[in-house]
């Protein structure tokens, strides 16, 4: 198996050459990485290759790098496309980084596999990556008129509004929520080798 | 001349036929479908969001809720997922319990769906004659587990507990006497491996039994034939799995294809349909209980015979035993640690998926060395199969909208997260 997906991605390299950022084998996975203006054309070119064609789509997600450790390699936003292969039994992750931080714009692959609709509505969403050449990017998860983003780093956990009836207007209002946030358990980050004493 | 009008109707988000939350808007000619838009989201409580703030393990009852009608193969490619991000093993017999009680799953969740798609379509007794199965494999899940639904059997390193040695049995209360005790209790005086052995015993026979009801009825074939028929061609480019896209035709299993635990070793076979229309996905998915029934019968005997582990020794993924923990310092403190800030996983990223009763299940799970989940995605298959509802439903009858929903085997919790 692994021995088939490095073949893979030095066809891959071979093929794209420069067009592609990087192609990595870790823990039996293929990633490629692009950049935002040759992600279309990759899509386009995986999915009708000769040997290894990845007919299917089957995950399309946004990703928030802001408090990530890879995120002094530049782009903030990324969108991560799990592609499969039926006819070669292989899987591929394609990553597209977006340049533009204010305003993420990536082509859509939504011409090159139907099944991205929704799941690039749903980055469009949650992270605000705007897919151009979509049709239709209209929230999916979130409420009607919902504001911001809520999958980005900086969107807190409970939100910015809360809903409750309101018995004097005698409908449903929108107000600034009321519970604080707080973190039970903290986000530890061990160094190598912690707990390693060095002795059992 | 008379004026043709085209009308928007809601569908939902509270009919009994749509599963839960779908709020479908329908445009109709007559009562021809147009175009159908749903509206999910109604059940959206942001897990992959919440699992960023919890540690590794906190998440896993979270993973129950997402698809609540086979919660034990949600835990499974969220354990997955973590399993292969830390590199260890799983203890063979865990992968054994594991394979049989995704298997048990398989027959719970199909035998919901063939009760719920039957009412959806109008035959009221497949329903109560499922929930009468249904009620045993709870049993199994409550023996296992002590929760009927929300198992969080599965844990990263292996399953909570071994196979209990005893089934929970009836009492005598004002309601049931005596006699009647001793009838329910007779296959419960042995283990849950006993119980289980007994319940695939008889299982067989069941589906039999749904299958005279259903199979061949005339009611039945008149609103599953050609109903939402997909091509091959278009079931790959809208990103199906599982049972959908064996119903068109398509041979792919990845408990065959790409086997995770001890799949490669169990003996079974995928049915595939021909026409990929509703009746098809049917007879899939009623020979696909079959053929689960076939794996647990295998898992049992296997399981009888080799006992063993069932979780990881490695006490910084897997809690060390009660006794242990009692007696010793070193467990001690490894239980506190682990219970307190939790696992910390090696930072990468990796994609785990299993053949979830509905499709492929996938976490995308992404760590950068914290105790928690850096970003997680989980990739529900019937998110894609609704995502398909317009290309589905287009230029069928009203009514066919509601077998659709029912063949696509729709589950809110797993499509809204």
């Amino acid at each position: 198996m692994s021995t088939r997906i490095e073949t893979l991605r030095d066809a891959l390299l071979a093929q794209f050459g420069d067009r592609i950022r990087s192609a990595t084998v870790a823990l039996g996975e293929l990633t490629v990485e692009v950049s935002a203006e040759h992600y279309h054309d990759i899509a386009l070119a995986l999915r009708d290759h000769p040997q290894t064609p990845f007919e299917q789509l089957i995950d399309l997600c946004g990703l928030d790098f802001s408090s990530h450790a890879l995120r002094s390699e530049g782009a903030r936003y990324a969108v991560v496309a799990h592609l499969m292969s039926i006819a070669a039994n292989l899987r591929l992750r394609l990553r597209a980084l977006v340049t533009d931080d204010d305003f993420p714009v990536v082509a859509s692959v939504n011409d090159v596999w139907p099944a991205a609709n929704w799941f690039e509505r749903e980055a469009f969403d949650l992270y605000g990556i705007m897919f151009a050449g979509h049709g239709d990017l209209r929230r999916l998860l979130t409420d009607y008129g919902f504001v911001g983003h809520p999958f980005r780093k900086d969107f807190p956990v409970s939100g910015y509004v809360e809903m409750r009836y309101d018995p004097d207007t005698r409908r449903v209002i929108y107000q600034p929520v009321t519970i604080a946030p707080r973190e039970n358990t903290p986000r530890v980050v061990r160094e190598e080798n912690y707990g390693d004493v060095g002795h059992g | 001349m008379a004026e043709i009008r085209n009308y928007t109707m809601n569908f939902g988000p509270q009919h009994p036929a749509a599963h839960g939350v779908l709020r479908l808007v329908l445009e109709l000619d007559g009562e021809v479908v147009q175009r159908a838009d749903p509206h999910i989201g109604l059940l959206h409580r942001a897990t992959e969001k919440l699992a960023e703030t919890r540690t590794w393990i906190q998440s896993v009852p979270y993973m129950d809720r997402l698809d609540y009608v086979s919660m034990m193969c949600n835990e499974h490619a969220y354990c997955m997922a973590i399993e292969k991000l830390l590199g260890i093993e799983v203890p063979e017999r865990a992968q054994y319990i594991r394979v049989m009680f995704d298997e048990v799953t398989r027959i719970l969740n199909h035998l919901l769906w063939l009760g719920a798609h039957a009412l959806d379509v109008g035959a009221m007794t497949v329903f109560l004659y499922a929930f009468r199965e249904r009620e045993d494999l709870m049993d199994a899940y409550e023996a296992v587990s002590g929760a009927r639904m929300h198992a969080a059997y599965y844990r990263p390193g292996g399953v909570y507990r071994d196979l209990p040695d005893s089934m929970p049995r009836y009492e005598v209360n004002k309601f049931k006497n005596a006699e009647a005790v001793k009838r329910l209790n007779e296959n419960r005086s042995g283990s849950l491996l006993d119980f289980l052995d007994d319940f695939t015993s008889r299982f067989p026979r069941y589906v039999d039994e749904y299958e005279t009801l259903l199979t061949d009825n005339r009611i039945w074939k008149q609103r599953l034939v050609d109903i939402g028929i997909v091509t091959p061609e278009r079931a790959m480019a809208l990103g199906f799995t599982g049972p959908m896209l064996r119903g068109s035709g398509i041979a792919w299993d990845l408990r065959k294809k790409q086997p995770y635990e001890v799949y490669d070793r169990m003996d079974f076979d995928i049915p595939v349909g021909v026409n990929g229309d509703s009746y098809d996905r049917y007879l899939v998915r009623v020979e696909e209980m079959r053929q689960s029934n076939r794996i647990v019968r295998q898992c049992i005997d296997w399981l009888r015979k080799n006992p063993g582990p069932v979780i990881s020794d490695n006490h910084k993924v897997a809690p060390p035993s009660r006794e242990a923990m009692k007696g010793n310092m070193e467990e001690l403190i490894h239980h506190f640690k682990l219970f307190t800030e939790g696992i910390h996983v090696p930072a990468g990223e990796c994609y785990a998926a299993v053949e979830h009763p509905k499709g492929e299940f996938g976490i995308y799970a992404m760590s950068d060395g914290a105790n928690k989940p850096y970003r997680l995605k989980i990739r529900a298959p019937g998110f894609a199969h609704l995502a398909a509802m317009d290309e589905m439903s287009r230029g069928h009858m009203i009514s066919d909208v509601v077998a659709i929903i029912g063949t696509m085997d729709i589950v809110f919790g797993e499509i809204d997260r």
